[in-house]
């Protein structure tokens, strides 16, 4: 569905590589565009019409967000350059000085590189535990093995919504309330999970929530940070300079601007964010809920034809996200995505940065297949295909 | 060499490698990756004074990479460490699309081709990598 908005989708191309990041409609291109011929001036710093224009678009995609997230204040809406930088600030400006040795955080094995390696600075620097929640059969996160694994000095549960290799849609709302009972704060990594499917941050009620643009038909280079305003007061800026300071003197006087600003220093991704915008517009218009639909029955279709080739391994069988993650027997993932790359169809292979994955999964390297709504079925056919004949893939593989 | 040759020893290193297992003691060991892809191997390097004795390998890679591990070890074993860097320069030569010695390459001249996929070339060159980084250390 609205193929005709996404003008790459005009080639001969097909497109699977959705969890990396997602094609962008014209809308969003024109709209930056826009910004760059017309009124390409600095925020904040209004003091002439052209500079108005930007802060107006500029605060208006917060606004955007603060709707399409369903958040109480327009201030728990920061700006950043992606999901990295959102849980780095979390991790680094949050609970660095919060947390003290001995404390726990829990994770899980299928978690991002992004959600892992900072909690493992911060454990090698502040002496705190992390723990992995077990992940069932499916690879799954229940709140049965949550349960055995809260201890009184649990602090954090750091989770994705939807994890970028299994493509399992986590329990978060209960996760939340098990963990608020337990006096825990909830950190959900939205990155696979915001750009598919409704997430509404006050009905979650999770602390804080991290998101990219690029991967929900917006620019690279941005993405948000929310917090309930109470945490997020709390949060020590990691960058400092212009833009987010009220005044400064001497280093024992330093006065910061109030949220969100003080957490926006520097000159932001303005182009970026005003595009992002425009792709919340976009995904709103279509409907979070038809989204997940589509992906849902195109996943299906997948699922149900892969099924039949006795040569595919299908990891996620289970899985209610739009990844279908998989091998082909004796084969090595990267070969598979070259001949599929040799017929214009675009998957990633790899471990897909979830290195420690491996440990419950038992295989290093998949194919990873991820949808979105613009996907046909069509496309699945061709794809199903080419996957169907094993002698040719060996043949053409290289 | 015509691309169904090429073809074919390619897939005969791939399917059967040369010395893929690990070694005893006494061997050089070098990992090597390449960072925009999931291709790891670790070779090992058995040194007689500045002659190559032996090669083995280990690790997780692609067709181009395994084939390309398995003839370069074929073709390197005996070759002293000078010998074995020109055999390398001379390989990065073809796999960048310039003139390079097909009579020193052998067989490895089947990856001739690669030089027009940039995104394989990597392959073809990772355990060449390997085997200059491993040289370079013993020559420090």
């Amino acid at each position: 569905m609205n193929r005709e908005d996404f003008p790459l989708l005009k080639e001969e191309i097909i497109y699977f590589d959705n969890s990396a990041t997602s094609l962008k409609p014209k809308c969003v291109i024109d709209k930056m565009a826009d910004y760059y011929t017309n009124y390409p001036a600095n925020a904040h710093r209004g003091d002439y019409d052209l500079s108005y224009k930007v802060d107006q678009e500029y605060e208006e995609t917060r606004e955007l967000v603060k709707k399409f997230i369903n958040a109480k204040y327009l201030e728990e809406i920061v700006f950043t350059s992606g999901t990295t930088e959102s849980l780095n600030m979390i991790v680094n400006g949050f609970f660095e000085p919060l947390l003290e040795a001995g404390d726990e955080v829990l994770l899980t094995t299928s978690e991002h590189a992004s959600n892992i390696l900072p909690w493992f600075r911060l454990a090698n620097k502040k002496g705190i535990k992390l723990n992995y929640i077990p992940l069932d059969n499916n690879y799954y996160v229940t709140i049965d093995n949550l349960k055995k694994v809260i201890t009184p000095q649990t602090k954090v549960i750091s989770i994705a919504g939807i994890t970028n290799v299994i493509g399992d849609i986590r329990p978060v709302k209960e996760i939340c309330k098990l963990a608020h009972e337990n006096n825990v704060f909830v950190v959900l990594d939205g990155a696979q999970m915001v750009p598919h499917c409704k997430v509404d941050v006050k009905d979650l009620d999770v602390d804080f929530l991290a998101f990219s643009a690029h991967k929900m038909c917006g620019p690279t280079g941005v993405g948000v940070l929310y917090g309930k305003k109470e945490l997020l007061e709390h949060l020590e800026p990691t960058l400092l300079g212009g833009g987010m300071n009220e005044s400064f003197d001497n280093p024992s006087e330093i006065y910061l601007k109030e949220l969100p600003t003080r957490l926006e220093a520097g000159t932001r991704n303005i182009s970026g964010v005003i595009g992002f915008g425009e792709a919340i517009k976009y995904l709103e218009k279509i409907g979070m809920d038809n989204i997940h639909k589509r992906e849902h029955d195109l996943r299906k279709y997948l699922i149900d034809k892969l099924l039949l080739l006795k040569h595919i391994d299908i990891i996620n069988i289970e899985s209610d996200s739009g990844i279908v993650t998989f091998n082909v027997s004796n084969i090595f993932s990267q070969d598979v995505a070259y001949y599929l790359n040799k017929y214009n169809i675009c998957v990633r292979a790899g471990n897909h940065c979830a290195k420690i994955l491996k440990s419950s999964v038992g295989v290093n390297n998949t194919v990873r297949v991820s949808i979105y709504f613009y996907n046909t079925y069509e496309e699945i056919d061709n794809l199903v295909e080419l996957l169907s004949d094993y002698d040719k893939i060996v043949k053409e593989m290289i | 060499m015509n691309t169904e040759e090429s073809r074919q020893i390619i897939m005969e290193n791939y399917l059967n490698p040369q010395n893929r297992n690990h070694p005893h003691d006494g061997y050089q060991e070098v990992n090597t990756r390449n960072v925009s892809c999931i291709d790891n191997i670790n070779l090992y390097i058995k040194w007689n004074n500045n002659k190559i004795e032996d090669i083995t390998f280990e690790g997780e890679a692609c067709a181009v990479s395994i084939s390309s591990t398995s003839i370069m070890i074929k073709n390197l074993i005996g070759k002293t460490k000078e010998e074995a860097l020109e055999y390398i320069h001379e390989f990065y030569k073809m796999t960048n699309g310039k003139t390079f010695n097909k009579e020193m390459l052998q067989d490895a001249c089947c990856y001739e081709e690669i030089s027009k996929q940039g995104n394989r070339k990597v392959c073809a060159n990772l355990p060449l990598k390997g085997m200059e980084k491993a040289i370079l250390e013993k020559l420090k």
